[in-house]
């Protein structure tokens, strides 16, 4: 279940309340997020819309701990984020997010298994149970005959897999993906959603994720708008999708 | 080492690069060598002087004669156990580029006060019954594959022209491997009997060996004082005083290698911190996603100087290696100009350590960047 409006306790997988974030730019204060309030179950999957530079990106930043709020709190299964610091933020984030970006950015001199076992190395896993969960997440993203090939060997639905992979390997609490199929053909990008509501749905992730294209977003559980700063609306998907002609 | 994998496909990610940045470490590395053998053999004298020796010139230059007569005179000061004289000889063998040092010895007296220098009893007796023989040092013989009893030529320019005969008698050897085994000495009777007359009766140095190292400034003073005002005054210092006083008139080697190797070790950082800062720099994305996904700042600072260290070390080894096979072709080439070339255990650590230094030096400023990158604007400039 995913709410908008609250700002009261909640038993919510993640939390946020009164998220500001402002940036200065040429003398300029530009106020991206605004008094933003979110409460997100586990096992949802929410696309948050909006114009470009609505704050999409930075929303996803501040709840990946990936950047600081200028003021409000971010809580993730009871962890308050936004006080931690510099270090503890990157542990938290090795442990509880997943990322998969636009661009895939995979390491180009890593073989698919190699870059899908990089947040392993950070965890005091054997080589063999790291071999086990790598190929694991492979085998989810359908590349397993594909572990040893090089970014540069697949095609780009196949990198994006890899990245899909990489972002679950170490069983995160909740995916983050920005723009996961803006990078990709309607056929890649059929694949790459088929594949994120599986891992909503058999294997119940969590996952946030933003997106500018409509029929992607109608593939999430909630679609939420944001415009200048402020989420205003939160509607069901399907409804969205065929008032702005998608599937 | 869970991350090698990451730090090898890294570094071998532009291949023509990582070799260019191992050929400027290789370089350095070798040229950092030979001039660390070039210092110690110019230093050597001083390092292997013996505490229990003076030298005593004339006190104008060591190119200005001395009077046979002095070697009694001091001799006689307390404390002298023996006195050796010598005299330059100059020569070469066959043609100038053949130079070695060729010494006119005392041969009463020279065992004595050189016994680091070791000559077989039956080659130095054979050598005392001949008139025109000669003692040579074991790296000379080798050099130009003399062995005894040979007669060979010897040209000067300094005592009238023309070839000397010698017979080789004996071969020496040092007792340690530094000892220069390059010298090469014959008579003193047959030198007098060749010299114009106006050079007989004198001698180009003396060296004075001691009861103790302790007597040593009271006995320098002692042999100054007894030549002062007098048309022949002297200057005595410990042989390690005079072997650095030797060295000093080539110049200021010291100085010299200091600065060649200064500029060297300032170019190297230079060249290897603009290939580590533009290696940091391509990846920024990756280096982006590795801090997303909780690779911490001190991991990746880890990463960049690993890597920086790795080449350096490689760079490095390979250019010692170099060294170690090249300074003996060189050493042999410059036809014994120098003492030996020595490239010892104590300058290879010291190379190995200057290539550490280096990579640690170049690798620190793109590594604290790469520390200090925030993914947020990272990914924002991708």
């Amino acid at each position: 279940m995913v709410s908008v409006n609250t700002n009261g306790n909640s038993s919510a997988l993640i939390q946020v309340r009164g998220l500001d974030k402002t940036y200065w730019r040429g003398g300029e204060q530009i106020d991206v997020l605004q008094g933003l309030n979110l409460d997100v179950d586990k096992g949802d999957f929410v696309a948050f819309m909006g114009p470009s530079g609505s704050g999409k990106t930075t929303l996803l930043n501040l709840l990946g701990g990936l950047d600081v709020p200028t003021s409000g709190a971010v809580s993730v299964a009871g962890d308050e984020i936004t006080h931690m610091s510099r270090g503890r933020l990157t542990e938290w984030r090795a442990r509880h997010v997943g990322f998969v970006f636009q661009m895939y950015n995979l390491v180009p001199v890593l073989t698919a298994y190699q870059n899908v076992e990089l947040p392993l190395l950070l965890t005091r896993l054997s080589r063999s149970a790291r071999r086990e969960h790598v190929e694991a997440a492979l085998a989810i993203v359908g590349l397993r005959d594909r572990s040893h090939h090089f970014p540069r060997q697949l095609s780009g639905g196949q990198e994006q897999r890899v990245a899909v992979a990489r972002a679950i390997v170490s069983d995160p609490t909740f995916l983050l993906c920005d723009e996961p199929t803006g990078d990709l053909d309607r056929k890649s990008a059929d694949e790459i959603m088929a594949l994120i509501e599986e891992l909503v749905s058999k294997h119940s992730k969590t996952v946030l994720m933003v997106t500018h294209d409509p029929v992607v977003a109608a593939r999430a559980h909630t679609v939420l708008h944001l415009e200048k700063g402020v989420l205003v609306e939160a509607s069901k998907p399907r409804e969205n999708a065929v008032a702005g002609g998608g599937a | 080492m869970k991350f090698s994998r990451l730090i090898l496909a890294n570094l071998f990610r532009k291949k023509v690069r990582l070799l260019l940045t191992l050929g400027s470490f290789a370089v350095a590395l070798f040229l950092f060598a030979f001039l660390a053998v070039v210092k110690d053999a110019f230093n050597r004298g001083g390092s292997l002087a013996s505490a229990n020796r003076l030298v005593t010139i004339n006190r104008v230059s060591i190119i200005q004669p001395l009077p046979l007569s002095y070697g009694d005179k001091i001799a006689r000061i307390p404390g002298v156990q023996r006195v050796t004289h010598d005299n330059w000889f100059g020569g070469v063998y066959q043609d100038e580029k053949n130079f070695f040092p060729q010494f006119v010895i005392d041969p009463e007296n020279q065992r004595q006060v050189f016994p680091e220098l070791l000559v077989a009893d039956d080659q130095w007796n054979a050598f005392l019954k001949d008139r025109q023989g000669a003692i040579v040092g074991a790296a000379t013989a080798k050099r130009f594959g003399w062995k005894i009893g040979d007669r060979i030529p010897i040209k000067t320019t300094l005592y009238g022209g023309g070839a000397w005969e010698f017979n080789i008698d004996g071969i020496f050897h040092g007792q340690r491997k530094e000892d220069d085994e390059t010298q090469f000495w014959f008579q003193w009777d047959y030198f007098e009997e060749r010299v114009p007359e106006r050079l007989k009766g004198l001698a180009g140095w003396y060296t004075v060996k001691l009861d103790s190292p302790d007597d040593a400034i009271r006995v320098a003073k002692a042999i100054d004082a007894e030549f002062a005002n007098s048309p022949y005054e002297t200057k005595t210092d410990t042989e390690s005083a005079f072997a650095a006083s030797w060295v000093k008139q080539f110049g200021n080697i010291e100085f010299l290698i200091l600065t060649i190797g200064s500029v060297v070790f300032f170019t190297l950082l230079l060249v290897t911190g603009n290939t580590m800062a533009i290696s940091v720099r391509e990846r920024t994305g990756e280096l982006a996603i590795l801090k997303a996904i909780g690779f911490k700042d001190g991991s990746v600072l880890i990463l960049v100087l690993v890597e920086a260290l790795a080449i350096a070390l490689c760079g490095g080894i390979l250019g010692l290696v170099l060294a170690v096979l090249a300074i003996p072709v060189l050493g042999a080439a410059l036809n014994g100009m120098l003492p030996n070339l020595i490239l010892s255990k104590s300058m290879l650590a010291a190379g190995i350590g200057f290539a550490l230094l280096v990579g640690a030096a170049s690798g620190l400023l793109p590594g604290i960047g790469a520390m200090r990158l925030r993914v947020v604007e990272a990914f924002r400039r991708i």
